[in-house]
């Protein structure tokens, strides 16, 4: 007779099959858009890049409860390096991506040890700053980032000769990479390291009382969102395989944040659901035409509505307290 | 063997000296209580021994260390807990949770065991696991491990917060006003709980309003007033002391009237 193994244990018991749910909504998006493939795989494409975007924001920002405007400048190194390392240095993309990686998280240590220890507005502020001063330098820095004009001809994920280049290709490699951002951040939520950011969201004071070093934790929690991040913008170069200054701009901070809210705050499948919703909800509502905008806006106000703390929290029993 | 000793323990605010060349020992066995009437400065003196804040003279020594002006979280690891007048619990996170966390100085896993869960990071989440479950047992929590900690009512919490506290596995815990709030049987409760932690090791150091509670529970005690140490001794010795019955009931010899005798002749 074979012992169970303990993944029986109370704590798990609220992921029944309800909480499934958000998972199965967005396996069936994929899906569909990989049946169907052409502008559907290209949306659905961007959302699973912005799925990982959202997944490292929301470590910081839904774990530990802290805010960042500055997320951008992290996925704007980590594309660009990848880009200006593969198309004007001849690099194989996967060390330019890991290389890119590292210079964000590296960048985020230099940036993020000063300013976290600022608190509420005035760290939002600081990190505001950093997205737009990034943005400043892929503009002007034109000998390196060719500024507006952008640079093309990045070539696609792969190793060797074997390249990811079709859009079924490139859907299931996403897939796994967003699949794998997500169990990442499932095992972070249920660990010592995740009660901590839990016990920084909470309660600051009661935290140190407890011997957490708050500093040192929402330092942790920045890098590791700052490493998604880079990893979003290095996908995106080399999926779409082209890069300007406005990919990163402040157009994405206000994009992420939406999908962070809408999906769920604080929850594990909330990124993704956000950014397939988000990034979904304007082309269904494309027959509405001169309307399209208003329905979008419409919608995402009654979804804040209903689902304060986003729709991934519908499916757990936490969420609706 | 002495537990804490605070030499001369001085906190100005501007003007204001909130805690005044405190000075007094906690045996490391037994439990001390910390009394005085309401801005006596007890709050202060408790944020200056746990590090919230730094004292402007004097010297505080946990088991003969000098931890003056440490940061709160390194004392806390160094064995010296304290709980909170109102209660700071994590809201969100359920009963259990909180506990959890609470053990966090028990443990050692960061971020690679968290995404590589090795055997010595299940090993050592399940002793979490099993040391949590354990101290709600103790803190009659044990059935309501999986409600939301802000589900629970008042006197509950407040018993979390203990139980949260006794994670971090103290030599020495603090504890502000632990009865503030809680009807009779609750603090009768309570003081059980208290007698119980240090009766397995753990040095108490309380402040509290509650004076059956402090008769009851503390074996020693120090008295403040303004800011100054006014008496110390056991509660019966303390209970007729002339200063303390001043302090608390205001005969005419008593600071606090000063202000209204000089304000008489303009009235």
């Amino acid at each position: 007779m074979t012992i169970l193994p303990s993944t029986t244990s109370p704590d798990r018991r609220p992921f029944g099959l309800v909480g499934l749910l958000p998972w199965l909504f967005a396996a069936v998006v994929v899906g569909y858009a990989m049946v169907v493939g052409g502008y559907a795989a290209t949306v659905v494409s961007f959302a699973l890049i912005y799925a990982v975007f959202v997944t490292g924001l929301n470590l910081f920002m839904g774990f530990a409860a802290q805010v960042s405007f500055g997320q951008n400048a992290f996925a704007a190194i980590g594309g660009y390096l990848s880009a200006v390392l593969t198309a004007s240095h001849g690099w194989p993309p996967l060390p330019a991506m890991l290389l890119g990686i590292a210079a964000a998280v590296l960048v985020a240590a230099i940036v993020g040890f000063p300013t976290l220890r600022l608190k509420g507005h005035y760290l939002a502020m600081g990190t505001l700053a950093i997205g737009l001063i990034t943005y400043e330098i892929t503009v002007e820095w034109q000998s390196v980032t060719q500024g507006y004009m952008g640079i093309s001809g990045i070539p696609p994920i792969g190793i060797g000769p074997y390249e990811v280049t079709s859009d079924r290709g490139q859907l299931i490699l996403l897939s796994l990479v967003v699949a794998a951002c997500a169990f990442a951040a499932a095992r972070i939520r249920r660990s010592r390291f995740g009660r901590a950011l839990s016990a920084v969201a909470g309660s600051e004071e009661a935290a140190t009382a407890l011997g957490i070093e708050v500093a040192r934790y929402k330092l942790l929690a920045f890098l590791l969102s700052a490493g998604f991040a880079a990893l979003a913008g290095s996908l995106f170069v080399h999926v779409v395989g082209f890069v300007s200054p406005e990919v990163f701009g402040l157009h994405m901070v206000i994009v992420t944040f939406t999908m962070l809210y809408v999906g769920g705050i604080g929850t594990v499948a909330g990124p993704l659901v956000g950014a397939l919703i988000v990034s979904l909800l304007p082309e269904t509502f494309r027959a509405f035409k001169d309307y399209q905008d208003l329905a979008y806006g419409a919608v995402l106000i009654v979804l804040l509505i209903y689902a304060p703390r986003g729709l991934a929290s519908l499916f757990s029993p936490r969420g609706r307290s | 063997m002495t537990r804490l000793r605070l030499e001369g323990v001085t906190r100005r605010f501007g003007g204001l000296v909130a805690v005044d060349d405190v000075s007094f020992e906690v045996p490391a066995d037994g439990v001390t209580a910390v009394i005085g009437p309401n801005g006596a400065g007890k709050t202060t003196l408790f944020n200056l021994i746990s590090g919230f804040l730094p004292p402007s003279a004097g010297r505080i020594l946990f088991e003969g260390k000098d931890i003056t002006g440490r940061p709160p979280a390194q004392i806390a690891a160094g064995g010296l807990v304290r709980t909170f007048q109102l209660v700071k619990l994590f809201e969100d996170l359920s009963v259990l949770d909180n506990v959890k966390v609470g053990c966090h100085l028990q443990g050692k896993a960061g971020l690679f065991s968290a995404l590589l869960r090795p055997a010595s990071a299940r090993r050592e989440e399940q002793a979490v696991e099993a040391r949590s479950r354990e101290l709600l047992a103790f803190a009659g929590l044990a059935a309501m491990a999986d409600e939301p900690a802000s589900a629970l009512p008042y006197g509950r919490q407040r018993m979390l917060e203990l139980a949260r506290a006794m994670a971090a596995g103290p030599r020495l815990i603090l504890l502000d006003e632990p009865a503030a709030g809680l009807n009779t049987e609750e603090s009768a409760a309570l003081s059980r709980i208290i007698r119980r932690i240090a009766a397995d090791g753990t040095s108490v150091l309380l402040i509290e309003h509650d004076m059956t509670l402090v008769m009851n529970t503390a074996d020693r005690v120090v008295v403040v007033d303004f800011g100054r140490k006014i008496a110390q001794g056991t509660p019966g010795e303390v209970r007729a002391d002339p200063a303390v019955i001043a302090a608390y009931l205001g005969t005419g010899k008593s600071s606090a009237n000063e202000p209204a005798t000089q304000e008489a002749p303009h009235g």
